[in-house]
């Protein structure tokens, strides 16, 4: 099977190109239409009324004084909630989070939802929210990782194990030459897609079309149809952009499931949009972490034990917990590594998948602890990595599928200029006096697969269509499938009808775990693959064509024409072979699922290296990232400029993990007092500095046929500890907290 | 948000007689009452349209020195006037670092004197507040203080003034010109704005229907144009609040500081004039040892309001910062960050 995608690819005209995005015109001209654009004939417009104590009860809500505002058409609370054919409160596996439905009078947490206002326009839906006046029984918000003695939970992350290790760390610490303790905090981050999560729900009996932002189409469907007792086949959910998912929209949240039980309440179509304050809440977030590392080496700075606990906080009703140690058990030889978590339960929303959950917040540990280790031992902080560089995967001994880190250590740090890097912190200075500082990351995340399913066809004319409903959240889906597609038929971009974004197509899986391309491409490969060896058929097999006797596997599809291996010059149109064989077109399915004997046989990731270079003010503690230089090996890449936005969007990520992002909340009443985006600070423009990434060439034989593995989360990790090792080297300060604020620079 | 009536005044005493009742607001661009009134923190009952109101839109050289500049004015306008600009590059500097280009091309001059603290706690309706709620409480007492006041607080309130703009005006000695059913007065910008006191719900000493119509910079404020700087501490490059920020204003005469303006942004509820350090200064050779003792004296009476004791010694460097930079001269042209720490490449110190 490789050897036939490699075959097509380097024959093909689209993989490899750094082709614009297929859907940009439509996006700048403002033409592609994102859920809330949807306007159907007769819409109502619903709002989320949420609570302002984090636990306790709603005794009162003024139901008439809602009512009787002019435009008002319906208030949903608890008491007329359309009845559901599932419990919200059911989880039947670690993909099914409990979902605030009206079911109960208990809130759980801040900007929770208590009813919902349906009216003519938003205007009044807003007014009619505001008049239900909520009153409560408070009870005292449980806030922050001291709340409770910490429990070790069954799983963490989506059903990963909660603790792994391998050797004996006590054993390989008590040995070590040198050993440091340190601990690591990362701030909580809630997730602000500029999209907010938004939802169109019209019913007609009991058939449902939802259009909202989904990064899980057939996850969507299933969960709607289990909810709301409906065959699936009845459902559509139609999400053909998003407005940045991250996560978030992997799973439908709660409150575009009310959208869709106001619309049926009301026997209209409804639309819901969450104002932005109310995405501190019921979207999920990347919860806080304090994370305990003890290294050891031996005299040469070896590690003799890495040992990597983190604790981290979940909800008071779900279970999601950030699974930022796992990242130790893929990263760094040691022959004892141990990994572990726990948990406390808060009275906040669930946590949720962030992009890169867990690495990126185990990354800013892990990276920091490394360097303090590398002090310790008096080596550079590249020369200490590469020292302890696993060839083998730490914990479970597999080896490496393909990783070309040492590559990206190499040109990262020769485009960033390393060697220059003066030994000793807060030694370097620019001309104004500033402090300069260099940093170093390693960046890692797994190279997973998923299951999808594609459909693809040829027709008569040469053209061709593969479809599927795969999710562009912004990535790239639109363009980069397609190239996959287009080559996969032997045809050009222009010939390819592709579909996408649509339940009712095959299902494509989840746009999340940054492996979309690679999973739903591979079902484009099956799919397109198959529909070739129809044709292959029909030609090889028929002695009037100058393919007869070429055999299946002899020939190759370019340009709307098969092709004989042995002889270029030998070969005949796909509309040709339709003609002769009276067909209109040939069609076929094909599906991606992973191969558990490569998975278990390799571990597989994605690697990179990152380096930053910051500027620290003296005095006045203000720091600014001033260079950031990645290099990264993801397998086979499909569009160059895509994927290098990736990087981008990642790292800028990274630099909004180590200094900006974090989420305030006053632990006394569990509220987030800064949910806004002038308060609630990412980076903007001007704090984004030169960045440059680096595509290290990788060649992957066993992740998937087509070599793809992924860049959509990479980028953050490695980047967030590159810049705190970086304030460091500028300033002699070790700050072990993110965000990093100027005051803890003062000194 | 309640009901509330809509009255476009077509000249300022209608606008003064529309305002008079109590409950009435002026609404220019809007840009912070608009969104307190959508978050139902102030509920007016009548809002009084100022933006047609004819003549308010000027920025004057008056004919014995000093500028007068209307009260609708846009930042983005006033900062981009040359002739302004020139004479108080300060007030430039501090008006570019203010919110986004988008918020400063709508907002206006007196729009930027009459905005509210952005205390978390005023913004949040569920939490007690004594400036929302007279006699409430103040629930941001024991609770997240990184931005809080450390200079003028009192009990029943700890918020800041976030104008970066008021912050080299009330160096300056602007004067604020007000319109009433009574009459027209002046009030100086520094008195303009009240501490907290035991009514922190009085923000400035405007009575019920009076109105800003103009500010004016008066004719020895341009004499510091050479050596003037705004530095602002921030927790972004751009778009941020102050943490602190402040402007320094020199006169040098024979190597030596003939007069100094100071004041500071982000630490009380006022934009806060440090007389006391601008004594310090007058007469002194301009220099690190000067203006640290300038600095302190500054900040003589400072006290954390809660987790923020931070912003006293941070505010004592940027003060030494930005006397640095203001003796070093007025650079040529407005730095690419403006009142950034970054802004030039010039030496940190002097």
């Amino acid at each position: 099977m490789p050897d036939i995608a490699y075959e097509q690819a380097r024959h093909g005209s689209s993989i490899g190109q750094p082709l614009t995005r297929r859907d940009g015109i439509l996006k700048v001209t403002g033409a592609a239409t994102y859920a809330a654009d949807n306007r159907p004939e007769g819409l109502l417009h619903a709002v989320v009324a949420v609570s302002r104590i984090a636990r306790g009860r709603v005794t009162h809500l003024d139901v008439a004084a809602a009512k009787g505002h002019p435009g008002v058409v319906a208030v949903m609370t608890g008491a007329n909630a359309p009845k559901l054919a599932q419990d919200p409160d059911a989880k039947d596996n670690p993909f099914m989070f409990r979902l605030d439905l009206l079911q109960s009078d208990q809130v759980r947490y801040a900007h929770q939802p208590i009813a919902v206002v349906i009216a003519e326009t938003l205007e009044a839906a807003t007014e009619g929210a505001e008049l239900l006046a909520p009153r409560y029984a408070v009870e005292p918000a449980r806030i922050g990782l001291d709340v409770e003695a910490p429990q070790e939970p069954d799983a963490v992350g989506a059903g990963d194990k909660a603790r792994a290790s391998r050797g004996d760390v006590e054993a390989g610490l008590a040995e070590a030459e040198r050993r440091i303790e340190t601990v690591y905090e990362t701030a909580a981050q809630y997730h602000n897609a500029l999209e907010p999560h938004a939802i169109v729900a019209q019913w007609d009996g009991d058939r449902l079309i939802v259009d909202t932002p989904s990064q899980g189409l057939g996850m969507a469907q299933m969960r709607l149809a289990a909810l709301f007792g409906l065959d699936p086949k009845n459902i559509l959910v139609r999400s053909p952009f998003l407005g940045g998912g991250f996560g978030s929209k992997g799973l439908l949240s709660g409150p575009q499931v009310l959208g869709v039980m106001a619309a049926k309440l009301v026997g209209r179509p409804v639309k819901l949009v969450l104002r932005r304050e109310q995405m501190f809440g019921p979207v999920g977030h990347r919860a806080e972490t304090r994370q305990t590392l003890r290294l050891g080496t031996d005299a040469s700075g070896a590690l003799t034990a890495l040992d990597h606990h983190t604790l981290t906080a979940t909800s008071s009703f779900d279970d999601f917990y950030e699974p930022a140690s796992a990242l130790s058990r893929y990263l760094y030889a040691a022959p004892a590594v141990s990994t572990g978590h726990s948990g406390v339960r808060v009275d906040t929303g669930t946590p949720l998948f962030m992009r890169a959950p867990g690495e990126a917040s185990g990354s800013v540990a892990l990276e920091g602890a490394i360097d303090e280790m590398a002090e310790a031992c008096g080596l550079d902080p590249l020369d200490f990595r590469l020292k302890n560089y696993a060839e083998a995967e730490p914990i479970s001994g597999r080896p490496f599928s393909s990783k070309a880190l040492r590559e990206c250590y190499a040109q990262g740090a020769a485009r960033f200029g390393w060697d220059k890097r003066a030994k000793a912190p807060r030694s370097m200075r620019d001309s104004a006096g500033r402090l300069v500082g260099y940093g170093v990351g390693t960046a890692l995340f797994p190279a997973l697969m998923m299951q999808a399913e594609a459909r693809a066809e040829i027709r008569a004319d040469g053209t061709g269509t593969v479809a599927l409903g795969a999710h562009d959240m912004g990535q790239g889906a639109w363009t980069a499938l397609a190239q996959i597609a287009a080559d996969g038929l032997g045809i050009d971009l222009a010939q390819l009808d592709f579909q996408s974004g649509r339940s009712d197509l095959p299902n494509a899986g989840i746009a999340g775990g940054s492996a979309h391309t690679a999973t739903a491409g591979s079902a484009i490969h099956s799919a397109t693959s198959a529909v070739l060896a129809q044709l292959a058929e029909l030609a090889t097999g028929d002695e009037r064509s100058p393919l007869y006797g070429a055999g299946n596997a002899g020939v190759f599809a370019r340009g709307g024409r098969l092709l004989r291996r042995d002889d270029e010059g030998r070969g005949e149109s796909f509309a040709d072979i339709l003609a002769r064989a009276g067909r209109a077109s040939v069609s076929a399915e094909g599906k991606a699922a992973p191969d558990s004997a490569s998975r278990e046989a390799y571990a597989m990731h994605s690697h990179g290296a990152v380096f930053a270079e910051v500027s620290v003010d003296p005095d006045l503690g203000q720091i600014r990232v001033t260079r950031l230089v990645g290099a990264f090996a993801a397998g086979r890449i499909v569009n160059p400029r895509l994927v290098t936005s990736q990087y981008y969007g990642g790292m800028i990520w990274g630099v909004s993990f180590a200094l900006h992002e974090n989420a305030v909340l006053d632990p006394r009443s569990g509220r987030v007092m800064n949910a806004n985006l002038g308060e609630y600070h990412v980076p903007v423009n001007a704090d984004v500095p030169a960045i440059e990434a680096i595509l290290v060439e990788e060649y992957d034989p066993h992740v998937n046929p087509l070599g793809i593995k992924g860049v959509g989360e990479i980028g953050i990790t490695g980047t967030a500890g590159a810049i705190a090792n970086a304030v460091y080297h500028a300033t002699g300060i070790r700050v072990r907290k993110t965000p990093i604020t100027l005051d803890l620079l003062l000194g | 948000m309640n009901r509330f009536d809509y009255v476009r005044a077509g000249s300022v005493a209608e606008a003064v007689a529309a305002a008079a009742e109590p409950g009435a607001a002026y609404l220019a661009a809007g840009t912070n009452l608009l969104d307190l009134m959508k978050g139902g923190i102030t509920r007016p009952t009548r809002l009084v349209d100022v933006t047609h109101l004819p003549g308010l839109d000027r920025i004057e050289s008056l004919p014995g020195g000093g500028h007068r500049v209307g009260a609708l004015v846009r930042n983005s306008d006033l900062a981009y006037d040359a002739g302004f600009a020139r004479a108080y590059p300060a007030v430039a500097e501090a008006l570019l670092s203010g919110a986004s280009a988008q918020l400063r091309n709508a907002a206006t001059l007196a729009g930027n004197l009459m905005q509210r603290t952005r205390c978390p706690y005023f913004y949040d309706p569920a939490s007690a507040c004594n400036k929302r709620d007279p006699g409430a409480g103040c629930d941001a007492r024991g609770g997240e203080t990184r931005l809080h006041a450390v200079l003028g607080w009192s009990e029943h309130c700890i918020a800041t003034h976030p104008s970066d703009l008021c912050v080299p005006l009330v160096a300056l000695d602007a004067v604020v010109e007000i319109a009433g059913k009574a009459g027209s007065r002046e009030v100086a910008l520094d008195a303009f704005h009240r501490l907290p006191g035991d009514a922190p719900e009085r923000e400035t000493v405007l009575e019920p229907g009076e109105m800003i119509v103009s500010l004016r910079l008066p004719e020895d404020a341009a004499a510091f144009a050479g050596h003037s700087r705004y530095l602002k501490i921030r927790d972004r490059t751009s778009y941020a609040f102050a943490v602190v920020s402040a402007s320094a204003a020199l006169r040098l005469e024979g190597g030596r500081i003939g007069a100094a303006r100071l004041a500071l942004g982000g630490v009380a509820l006022k934009p806060w004039r440090a007389r006391a350090a601008e004594v310090v200064l007058a007469g002194a050779e301009p220099g690190e040892a000067s203006f640290r003792a300038a600095a302190d004296a500054a900040l003589a009476e400072a006290r954390p309001s809660g987790d923020n004791a931070f912003k006293i010694e941070l505010a004592r460097r940027l003060i030494v910062r930005t006397l640095t930079l203001a003796a070093a001269g007025t650079p040529e042209r407005m730095p690419a960050l403006p009142a950034s720490a970054f802004a030039d490449g010039s030496a940190l110190h002097a």
